[in-house]
């Protein structure tokens, strides 16, 4: 072969290796490497590629653990229904060469968003029945039952099923549609757990600081009636680097400082995974999942980003801060549903703020972690509270993703708070009543309480 | 010199051939193995059913809840058999040298009924021959086992009671001392 076609191949060859190997090793936009685009759970970080490739050496067991990493502590909460270790035993040969159950990826198969349908699950959507195919044949309710109607049908839920399990509908089945509004107007646990620990400001910091105050008087006295000074956390208390220096804008770090377990749980949400991930903060403008405001397209998520520094206000957090960004269907309409004008009354004064149904009453709710997981049931977060226990203390969760999809997963947490478990069932059935923000009956019957208290009979 | 030299040779050759009539390693026979396994296995859970859930539970001093929902309840725990899979599956994580399950030709679960053709055949032959336990070698997936079935007897009124009355029992007369399932032990081969 001639010399100079050698030297093009020789060249094409450098500029390549150069060019990926670049991107790989030390360019911050690694998406010259995405061999597709990440599912609705990931996307955010799809270009962190190390979150899940945690190693270049290695098979299925380094995305396994991968997964396991950041999804282990939530499913075990959830009394996970399939994990690995129901699959591991030789008798199962058979079943697993038609689905491997002892890999995440076999159901969750990452950068193949065509392919990609609701809760990430990559199989179609009949995989129940491979292993539990006898039940249509032997329990008559459940003949002729389409094959892929399992867990797509408000019924049947793969990981979670702790509000859906038969003895808990039959045990469930009775009561009003509206039980009672839930009081929710215990104290958080970071307003028992302040801790004093930042270091004094130097002399030079501390005139500062007492010029800042003089200069920003709407800002000390909105501190003044804000959460941070009941709990004698001054200025001071934020706007320190660590060192001692003045520090002009707290951040993260100093949020985590006295709020350990709500900024753990913002890392692992929608809203602060890029962060934890080493990227630049989460913006509206990141998601091609849910439609957002114009204006809010560029707005960085952080702590100050729903709680407005100086003021505190969880009211502004709890629904206006959220809807600042959000513009779906689901949120556009919540003003209008019977939740956001519950919300706006108790803005308003007509009712107290305890009974206020807003985002994140159902979202991000004030929850008491027990045995059978978090519940926001106002009885038992006064039982916690009373209890003095601090492993029995109210927080709220700053990780969405706990009461979030599948939508049954908030049942228990969050619905069953106010609702009667067949109402709560038969409306996150209802797409279109999740739409409206459940502006109305559910017009959509899940017949599976019915079936479990006939059999129960 | 030589001489020297011949002894070494021939001593050299004499203890690399020294190896060729020593039997092999000998390592405890899968029977052996397995039924040993069982009397540890057996042991424990007897135990548990007659000196945990039925001295604690609701016919001794009603402080424990053994249930199905166990989670559910915070004094809840779990019944014999759940506990005795949640040993099985904890031995699971840490190894695979052998594997153990119970399973019944008459499970409230149908997920532990015999999936294999030697599991129905073992459950079967234990259940038609009381006192007897089944051994054979069966290939699932690529991999051979030797399979031990060890019947599984109702040793409390607890376990009869129990699945007499589930709604998902298909076998409502179980009495004490009868042979409701079977352990089924495996080791690779």
């Amino acid at each position: 072969m001639k010399q100079w076609l050698w030297g093009i191949w020789a060249l094409i060859t450098l500029g390549l290796g150069g060019y990926y190997g670049h991107t790989l090793l030390l360019a911050e936009n690694k998406s010259a490497l995405l061999i597709g685009q990440a599912t609705h759970g990931h996307y955010q970080i799809e270009l962190a590629c190390s979150s899940c490739h945690t190693s270049a050496f290695g098979g299925g067991e380094v995305l396994q653990n991968a997964c396991v990493d950041c999804h282990g502590d939530e499913l075990k909460a959830a009394h996970d229904s399939h994990p690995r270790k129901k699959f591991t035993d030789p008798r199962n040969a058979d079943l697993l060469q038609i689905i491997d159950a002892r890999q995440c990826v076999s159901c969750h198969n990452e950068h193949q968003r065509e392919q990609t349908h609701a809760m990430g699950v990559t199989l179609p959507d009949d995989y129940c029945y491979h292993c539990h195919k006898e039940v249509g044949q032997n329990r008559a309710s459940h003949k002729d039952l389409p094959f892929d109607s399992c867990a797509s049908a408000g019924c049947h839920n793969y990981h979670d099923n702790r509000a859906l399990y038969e003895d808990f509908l039959v045990a469930n089945a009775q009561g009003d549609w509206l039980k009672a509004l839930n009081q929710l107007a215990e104290p958080n646990r970071s307003a028992r757990n302040a801790q004093k620990h930042w270091p004094p400001l130097s002399n030079q910091a501390n005139a500062q600081a007492s010029a800042e105050q003089q200069a920003h008087a709407q800002i000390t006295a909105d501190w003044a009636l804000s959460a941070h000074a009941q709990a004698q956390v001054s200025c001071v208390g934020c706007h320190n680097d660590g060192q001692g220096q003045w520090l002009a804008k707290p951040a993260l770090a100093q949020c985590q400082s006295c709020h350990q377990d709500e900024s753990a749980e913002f890392l692992q949400s929608k809203h602060g995974m890029r962060l934890a991930a080493g990227l630049t903060p989460m913006t509206p403008a990141h998601s091609d999942a849910l439609a957002f405001h114009e204006q809010a397209q560029h707005s960085e998520q952080s702590c100050n980003s729903c709680h407005q520094p100086h003021r505190q206000d969880t009211r502004h957090a709890a629904a206006s801060a959220c809807l600042a960004c959000h513009n779906d269907e689901h949120s556009a309409n919540y003003w209008a549903s019977p939740h956001g004008q519950i919300t706006q009354q108790a803005l308003d004064g007509q009712r107290p703020w305890s009974e206020a149904v807003t985002c994140a009453t159902c979202h991000l709710p004030r929850v008491v972690t027990n045995k059978q997981g978090v519940t926001s049931n106002a009885a038992e977060l006064a039982e916690a509270n009373a209890s003095g226990k601090n492993t029995a203390q109210v927080a709220v969760l700053h990780n969405q993703n706990i009461t979030l999809r599948p939508n049954e997963k908030m049942l228990r947490p969050v619905c069953m708070s106010c609702h009667s478990l067949p109402f709560a069932i038969d409306a996150l059935a209802d797409e279109a009543l999740l739409n409206n923000n459940f502006s109305g009956p559910p017009a959509v019957h899940v017949p599976s309480v019915d079936w479990a208290v006939e059999r129960a009979k | 010199m030589k001489k020297a030299l011949l002894t070494l040779a021939i001593t050299a050759s004499v203890v690399s051939l020294s190896g060729c009539n020593e039997p092999a390693a000998q390592g405890i026979e899968p029977k052996i193995f397995t039924d040993s396994l069982f009397a540890v296995m057996n042991a424990d859970r007897t135990n548990y059913t007659k000196l945990v859930v039925k001295r604690l539970g609701p016919d001794g001093a009603n402080v424990i809840k053994p249930h199905e929902n166990w989670q559910d309840f915070d004094n809840g725990t779990l019944l014999p058999a759940q506990m005795f899979r949640a040993g099985s599956e904890a031995v699971a994580e840490v190894t695979s040298d052998f594997t153990y399950s119970l399973q019944s030709i008459w499970p409230i679960n149908s997920q532990n009924a015999p999936k294999t053709p030697m599991e129905k055949e073992g459950l079967e032959f234990i259940a038609a021959n009381p006192g007897q336990n089944f051994y054979g070698e069966e290939t699932l997936g690529d991999k051979s086992y030797f399979t031990a079935v060890y019947p599984d007897v109702a040793v409390s009124d607890a376990c009869t009671s129990c699945h007499n009355q589930h709604k998902d029992s298909p076998r409502t007369d179980f009495k004490l001392g009868d042979i409701m399932g079977g352990v089924v032990i495996r080791v690779p081969r």
